[in-house]
């Protein structure tokens, strides 16, 4: 089922002066429930700005957005209930941090829900596990924590707030190959445990061959493709034209295939490329 | 939108006016400025217009950017206009309802005090747009250097100064950004009462403040590994040296100011 | 003299917390244990190591930002510790930074690539030379008279650059200079270090966690809390796949690949870091597995 759908979205940014600038160009797209998906596409290629769509943060120039089947435009009033669904999460969102404790910042979400104390608890708890937040982190103050954590703790405040879709800008950013690892296995914990859909924006081509199901690409304005991330990224040769680098992994294995070795055309993560020789060359062997 | 705010914004050019000695510039702009203040007849404010648009045409600045300047001050401009229209008043009435009188006066007074400030915010944008906020932080350090001999901190000044408008593009944008993330955290800026609206402020004044700090300090080990030591010993990339066209540009302001202020007591 | 940077036994431990009460916590534990490197002029050294490591705080040793408890360093032969040369040394190793917007000091390009040699005392006319010869190193010479806010992350940071070459210094170092940029601004930026090593000789100490950029040097430097537990060429650091992965580092996927294979009894050199190397190991492999022979 989907669960957010847009019809003909197009943003224009100072539409009627000469600054004008159509950031997202007519996408339709279908972005289905309980989905681990990546969002590719150069800087100024609009996946930011689509994504500001998804939540109400910008009205659409033309064409409309569906949450669950409801224009989420068309109540303006019902607007924050459409931000509670549809969490957002900037790049470096630790730069928005503000409360005394770690505790308190978190709840900020859930409380502007309306949401029960007990209930605020038993969120924040569920999400500081999930990110790897001890009970001790919970009361220090927000800006007392390393940087990781930091980032953990901005996480968390809006993944507390349960939204059906939760869309992050770049969580990796900054962060260390292993503390990228590790933030990439919680989100997609979170994603398996809440049966929800997150928006995993992102450069690193390695993460999102590794941790997505889905993958949506955007180049000038316009939605390229949306599909499975296996199917993706067969086509390596296009993504490359378009200017995006692909795994070394994707490159490599589609060289190899190009001369000639029967090799399966979805490779892309060290693990499959190395199952793969291993039967090839094995095959190779028993045959001789 | 807070883009849309150009106070202090530099549009790079090569006219006459971005040419001139910075110095000039401000002592020019402030003869203009004390002139529409001293000034209370038609002919100063003709005179004053005629000054502007001059400059205008000779910087190439775009009537569009200067409109833009001035829309942010429309509200003091409308309620300006509708203080005098209503209490300025002379005999010669024009129209009245129960106890709202509007009189040829009023009508007078207030277009004369809306062009006037027209003619100060345009004036001094002009200013600022055709000038370099380095050149102009230069030329105000120059034009206060009398004052060093009095102990008073007039490179530091001029140097937080500068740092200040550095900043201010990237500090609205890091606003813009902050105040998105709360709205998409469920925050509402834009409506309830007084003090909830000043709570509200907290989560967006708050990184502020800190992110400000944190840039403060980056910042300062930056420059201090470019060798930064202060005023002392430093030489500048770009000299401030008045030539003719600097006089020249001097006297014919001078000029059109004398004319107004003649024009202003003869008209008496 | 060969030896651009000099240092022995580096210790060096930040400052107690000051406590609620005004008093100075716990000692720190220290950050850097015992650092001994030294880096040769006109080399191209990338020092890689997680967040936490050390690696920036023994880039901040080399630009005197920060003084050693125990041992010496030495730039250019001057001791960091020696406050007369303060400035020498930091016209000698410039330093670039992360956040591209906290080292920009000036409101226009050009004028905040002068911002140092003004520093410095230099003559206008020398300035205005410098200041067009940096920009142009950098590419950024079209864009002299933007405002730094019009610029994207890439270009911010070479103006960055720009701004450390027109002191004229002997050597960069670079603490994580594309950290926050998109993959094209971290291309720019790592083109433009390659240009300034080979064609200017300028010494180039490139602190990052990125392993695609470390492996561009000459020389790779692995720091692990506050010792240097790796240092040899890139593909020899790469290939030890298993000590990397426990240092919380990446290889390249390549490498990562032929390893792989040659733990599982097939004859891959895994010294191999580009798509090409990996290319060739393959279908050398390949050919010699199928039965044509």
């Amino acid at each position: 089922m989907a669960i957010l759908t847009t019809e003909g979205l197009t943003y224009t940014y100072s539409a009627g002066t000469p600054f004008e600038k159509t950031a997202v160009d007519h996408v339709d797209i279908s972005i289905e429930d309980n989905t681990m998906c990546g969002v590719i596409g150069h800087t100024g290629s609009g996946k930011s700005t689509l994504m500001q769509h998804f939540n109400g943060l910008l009205k659409p120039t033309e064409g409309k957005v569906f949450l669950e089947g409801k224009d989420i435009w068309a109540d303006k009033s019902r607007m924050r209930d459409v931000r509670f669904r549809v969490g957002l999460v900037f790049q470096y969102p630790e730069y928005q941090l503000f409360e005394e404790t770690v505790y308190r910042d978190i709840a900020f979400g859930p409380k502007n829900m309306g949401l029960s104390d007990d209930e605020i608890r038993h969120r924040i708890h569920e999400t500081a596990q999930m990110l790897g937040l001890t009970e001790d982190m919970l009361k220090r103050s927000p800006f007392a924590l390393s940087g990781g954590q930091k980032r953990r703790a901005a996480i968390a405040g809006v993944m507390a707030m349960r939204p059906k879709v939760l869309i992050l800008d770049e969580p990796c950013a900054g962060l260390d190959p292993r503390g990228r690892a590790e933030m990439l296995c919680q989100i997609r914990d979170y994603q398996r445990k809440t049966q929800s859909t997150v928006l995993l924006v992102s450069h690193s081509m390695e993460d999102v061959a590794e941790f997505t199901d889905k993958l949506l690409v955007m180049s000038k304005a316009k939605l390229f493709c949306y599909d499975d991330t296996a199917v993706v990224f067969r086509r390596a040769e296009e993504l490359k034209a378009l200017g995006l680098r692909v795994p070394q992994i994707a490159s490599v294995m589609g060289a190899l295939r190009k001369c000639g070795y029967d090799l399966p055309p979805d490779l892309y993560t060290v693990e499959k490329a190395r199952d793969a020789l291993l039967s090839l060359l094995r095959k190779g062997a028993a045959e001789c | 939108m807070l883009k849309d705010i150009t106070i202090g914004q530099y549009f790079p050019g090569d006219s006459v006016i971005h040419r001139m000695d910075p110095r000039f510039k401000i002592v020019c702009t402030l003869l203009l400025i004390v002139t529409l203040f001293a000034g209370n007849s038609l002919w100063t404010l003709v005179i004053g217009g005629v000054f502007v648009l001059l400059v205008q045409i000779l910087s190439r600045i775009p009537g569009k950017l200067l409109w833009k300047s001035l829309r942010p001050i429309l509200p003091i401009l409308l309620f300006t206009a509708v203080l005098n229209l209503l209490f300025v008043g002379d005999d010669e009435v024009l129209w009245e309802w129960q106890f709202i009188k509007l009189t040829m006066g009023g009508l007078q007074m207030s277009v004369f005090m809306i062009v006037r400030i027209i003619l100060l915010i345009v004036g001094s944008s002009l200013l600022t747009y055709t000038t370099s906020p380095i050149l102009l932080t230069d030329a105000i350090e120059s034009l206060m250097s009398p004052l060093k001999g009095i102990k008073f901190p007039v490179h530091e000044m001029a140097m937080m100064m500068s740092i200040a408008l550095r900043f201010i593009p990237t500090l609205i944008e890091e606003t813009d950004k902050i105040m998105s993330a709360q709205k998409a955290r469920g925050a509402t800026l834009d409506s309830g009462k007084v003090m909830e609206r000043i709570r509200a402020l907290i989560p967006i004044l708050v990184p502020l403040f800190v992110s400000a700090f944190r840039r403060a300090e980056e910042l300062a080990t930056a420059m201090e590994c470019r060798c930064y030591r202060g005023g002392e010993g430093r030489t500048r990339l770009r000299q401030l040296k008045a030539g003719a066209r600097d006089y020249i540009g001097f006297a014919v302001s001078f000029l059109f100011m004398a004319g107004a202020v003649t024009v202003n007591i003869l008209s008496k | 003299m060969a030896e651009m940077i000099e240092a022995q036994h580096l210790v060096y431990r930040y400052p107690p917390e000051i406590g609620a009460d005004g008093k100075p916590g716990a000692p720190n534990p220290p950050t850097l244990r015992d650092v001994s490197l030294t880096i040769r002029k006109g080399s191209f050294t990338a020092v890689l190591g997680h967040n936490g490591s050390g690696k920036s705080t023994f880039a901040k040793h080399i630009n005197a930002i920060l003084l050693p408890e125990e041992g010496t360093m030495r730039v250019d032969g001057m001791d960091t510790a020696d406050e007369s040369c303060l400035f020498a040394i930091r016209q000698k190793a410039g330093m670039v930074f992360q956040n591209p917007d906290n080292q920009i000091v000036a409101t226009i390009v050009e004028e905040d690539v002068a911002f140092a040699p003004e520093n410095l005392g230099v003559e206008p006319k020398e300035i205005r030379r410098r200041v067009d010869e940096a920009l142009k190193a950098v590419g950024m010479y079209e864009y002299r008279n933007h405002a730094p806010s019009q610029l994207s992350g890439g270009q911010k940071q070479r103006v960055a650059i720009a701004g450390v070459i027109a002191m004229q210094p002997d050597c960069i170092v670079l603490d994580e200079p594309t950290a926050m940029l998109d993959p094209k601004g971290r291309q720019e930026v790592m083109e433009t270090i390659r240009r300034l090593n080979r064609e200017q000789g300028i010494t180039i100490v490139l602190i990052t966690h990125y392993m695609e950029e470390a492996a561009e040097a000459d020389r790779v430097v692995v720091i692990d809390s506050g010792e240097v537990v790796m240092d040899d060429t890139p593909p020899k650091v790469f290939s030890q796949v298993e000590k990397m992965k426990a240092l919380g580092l990446d290889v390249p996927q390549v490498t990562e690949l032929a390893w792989e294979l040659n733990q599982a009894g097939f004859a891959v050199s895994p010294e191999i870091i580009t798509e090409e190397e990996c290319l060739a190991a393959l279908r050398a492999l390949l050919s010699r597995a199928s039965c044509a022979e």
